[in-house]
């Protein structure tokens, strides 16, 4: 009998042809493995909410199988002494349970925590990247809105999950967020009963929110995360400006093998920073808070770093209470539902003013940098500044305390703060844009600062300046300002050999288009003395 | 009434001086009782103080004397009077380092005490403690054990930490701002005495406690709580300070995110 020949080398393709035979995957496979990503550390930070979000899944769902989510009275007897003997609901006995007496279950319960902040900061910091490089523009302006909705849906989705325990924290949270619903004019109290099925804190609340965060509200946030990258493939990513590089391509790495791998890359290294800090530092330590009781009110009770910006603005309203036509609109209705609201509302439209204003109906694929466009990232870090104020403010107490400073003084300098702050970082930020934009025109005329200090034959010092591309009669270079990077030192043109290495970004290859004189340093040459000529002009 | 008595009836003028005579009768029987009787605090020099109160008195004049006046009766601007403070007061201001006060603020901040050997400073407080004690009375610690034994200690201790102290000094005993710059301290270097010293005169912007809000027994165990909670090894890692989810969000900025970010900067650079 003939020995049947095993060629391991034709195995991939036998197999994919196998599989292929079944499932005509290969048209569509082929052109998602063809897929071409522009490549820029900037776009992976969409990833780490992501890969948070992913992270969460696997942790939540090892939560599900020992969290008891009811508000049954029990009687505390499991390992952790000082909370022996103490009557608690069963959700904050069964989240003991998982902290002390399941194998793997507290460094499981800080993951899904940290994780959890992870998850917003990532997808706040790619909010950030995406509006300060235009990459909201059109077409995009629905993946924005989506994103924005994620962002929303996440927090009510941690607010919800961080409410399970029912520890006196998270409880003297909900306690507050019970009183911003009754404060809505009319329809408060309804919605606050329709939501607790009695009045505070009832027996039906931890049972909801559990059916919230396990099941809806993961249920849609998988959902729209699916849109959300379905778009994404849709209307291909946005690059920056280039060498090759336009309006209508997009220049960068296939999906499989390089980018693929890249993303399985991050996903690990995003999975090791939450597992080290999971496993080096403590979070939401329940048992120190203790079961929930309508009488404990913790000092320093503060909601999760992305609910603390609500907690600061209630803390900086002042407390205006308006009365009429027999009703009470409580001042925590102006900080706590009305300005959400806004901040809901309108970086959703900004898209369509920023289109409206600029009068701007074409497609955008190409992203701006910040600098050269000085009015939005002003606007931005503005923003910015006025969610810092917030957020800074929702934990002034613990500044008070710790800085030894009067908790008065934190407050009022929350308040001045927010309504000062915003516009002079819009000044500050203004500034710098038009600074950093005037020095990369400075560099393209009047080329790169060498370092070459001369002497003219007058006794004056002069520096050579290096071209980067050619001169005018006067030696100022002709290079229009492409909207990308302007090399400023003389590494970055390849004079240096070889070229220093960087760890974090490309080793930087001398540009293969001619550019100036061959990306050599000026020597004694005509062009070199027009460069010195020009050098004497005062600019 | 002078000019009324002569037309008065005899007999009924005769009845009223009769009064008016029994009446400062009655009035110096009176006064001389009590002069006899009373004691001796405000008419002698120098009042009946045991030999503790005498050396503690001896130390009050040379450290307390120039905010809290002579006699410890206080002085308008600058120290209040200590009659009736007790000397669970005066330990527990003394020992804690807050009293000699170093200026004029919101609130005296824990230092360190005036006498640096701690059985110095003990003996002082207590000589210091008797003295304001004899003055005036006022709340007392108990000597001997001030932590409770027994099951559910920790238990019951911690529920009472819970409702009655966590609202200003935090779940974690490490304090907390109040209004104004005035602050509910850090527990983490108070001893068991100067607690149960604290709960019963109430320093500063602190409700006193006294035995019939919480007994001796309760002080005992959230005393028991309290120190427990101090030695009690964080399960899940590095504390954080234990302050909760301000340095929580801190450190998912300061380490998380700065990793995260730079690992996309480290794996984008990758070519």
């Amino acid at each position: 009998m003939r020995k049947r020949k095993f060629d391991l080398n034709a195995l991939p393709a036998a197999a994919g042809n196998e599989i292929d035979d079944r499932l005509h995957a290969a048209t569509p496979l082929r052109k998602l493995m063809n897929k071409v990503f522009p490549d820029h550390w900037s776009f992976l930070l969409g990833e780490v909410a992501l890969w948070s979000f992913v992270i969460l899944l696997l942790t939540g769902t090892f939560l599900t199988l020992f969290f008891d989510p009811s508000m049954e009275e029990t009687v505390y007897n499991g390992s952790y002494t000082p909370l022996r003997g103490v009557s608690m609901s069963r959700a904050f006995a069964s989240s003991l349970d998982i902290s002390f007496d399941v194998r793997g279950g507290l460094f499981m319960r800080q993951m899904h925590h940290w994780a959890a902040l992870l998850f917003v900061a990532g997808i706040i910091v790619h909010m950030f990247r995406t509006f300060f490089t235009g990459a909201f523009r059109k077409p995009r302006e629905l993946n924005w809105i989506v994103g924005l909705l994620l962002f929303w849906i996440a927090i009510f989705e941690g607010l919800f999950g961080y409410s399970l325990p029912d520890d006196a924290l998270s409880g003297t949270g909900l306690r507050i967020m019970n009183a911003i619903v009754l404060s809505i004019p009319v329809i408060g109290s309804w919605i606050a009963f329709a939501g607790f099925g009695s009045e505070f804190p009832g027996t039906e609340i931890i049972p909801r929110f559990y059916t919230l965060h396990i099941l809806l509200l993961p249920a849609l946030l998988v959902g729209l995360v699916t849109v959300h990258l379905v778009l994404l493939l849709l209307q291909k990513h946005a690059q920056w400006p280039g060498p090759g590089r336009t309006n209508y391509n997009v220049v960068g790495e296939r999906m499989v093998p390089r980018y693929a791998s890249k993303m399985g890359a991050f996903f690990l290294i995003n999975f090791a920073v939450i597992a080290i800090m999971s496993g080096l530092f403590q979070i939401n330590p329940i048992w120190i808070f203790g079961p929930y009781k309508a009488a404990v009110v913790s000092a320093g009770s503060q909601p999760d770093w992305y609910v603390m910006f609500l907690d600061g603005s209630a803390r900086l309203f002042p407390a205006w209470e308006i009365r009429a036509f027999g009703y009470t609109l409580p001042p925590i209705f102006w900080p706590a539902v009305v300005l959400p609201g806004i901040l809901t509302v309108l970086p959703m439209i900004y898209p369509f003013i920023e289109a409206r204003r600029l009068k701007d109906r074409r497609v955008h694929n190409l992203l701006q940098r910040p600098r050269d466009v000085p009015n939005r990232t002003a606007l931005g870090v503005m923003a910015i500044a006025f969610y810092v104020v917030l957020v800074l403010s929702g934990g002034n107490d613990i500044i008070a305390d710790q800085f030894s400073i009067s908790l008065n003084a934190t407050t009022w300098a929350g308040r001045i703060g927010l309504l000062l702050g915003p516009p002079i970082a819009y000044w500050v930020t203004y500034r710098i844009c038009l600074g950093l934009q005037q020095h990369d025109r400075e560099v393209l005329v009047h080329g790169v600062e060498t370092g070459i200090i001369r002497r003219l034959p007058d006794g004056r010092f002069m520096e050579v300046h290096q071209p980067l591309g050619p001169t005018d009669e006067h030696g100022h270079g002709q290079l229009e300002y492409a909207g990308w990077a302007v090399p400023k030192k003389m590494n970055r043109l390849g004079a240096l050999v070889p070229t220093v290495k960087g760890f974090f970004f490309p080793v930087e290859r001398p540009s293969r288009t001619p550019i100036g004189n061959g990306g050599r340093p000026v020597s004694t040459g005509p062009q070199g003395q027009r460069e010195l000529e020009e050098a004497e002009r005062p600019r | 009434m002078s000019t009324r008595s002569g037309r008065v009836p005899r007999g009924r003028a005769r009845r009223r001086v009769g009064t008016v005579v029994r009446l400062i009768a009655a009035l110096i029987l009176a006064g001389g009782l009590y002069a006899a009787f009373a004691p001796g605090v405000y008419a002698e020099e120098d009042p009946q103080l045991s030999q503790a109160a005498k050396d503690g008195k001896a130390i009050f004049d040379n450290t307390c004397v120039s905010c809290h006046g002579r006699n410890a009766q206080g002085v308008t601007d600058r120290g209040p009077s200590l009659i009736g403070v007790g000397s669970a007061s005066v330990e527990f201001q003394v020992t804690s380092g807050r009293m000699p006060l170093a200026r004029q603020e919101a609130q005296a901040e824990r230092k360190p005490p005036y006498w640096s050997d701690p059985e110095e400073l003990d003996q002082n407080a207590r000589l210091l403690g008797q003295y304001i004690q004899e003055l005036g009375g006022g709340p007392q610690v108990p000597d001997g054990n001030l932590r409770a034994e027994g099951g559910n200690t920790l238990a019951r201790g911690g529920e009472l930490f819970r409702v009655n102290c966590s609202s200003c000094h935090a779940f974690s005993a490490g304090g907390g701002a109040l209004s104004s710059g005035k602050f509910a301290p850090s527990m983490a270097a108070a001893t068991d005495r100067q607690i149960y010293a604290a709960m019963l005169s109430g320093p500063q912007n602190m409700p006193v406690f006294g035995d019939n809000q919480l007994t001796p027994d309760e002080k005992r165990e959230i005393i028991t709580y309290i120190q427990n909670l101090k030695e009690d090894k964080d399960p899940g890692g590095w504390g954080l300070g234990r302050i909760g989810p301000v340095t929580e969000g801190l450190a998912i900025f300061v380490v998380g995110v700065v990793a995260v970010v730079f690992a996309a900067l480290w794996i984008a650079g990758k070519s």
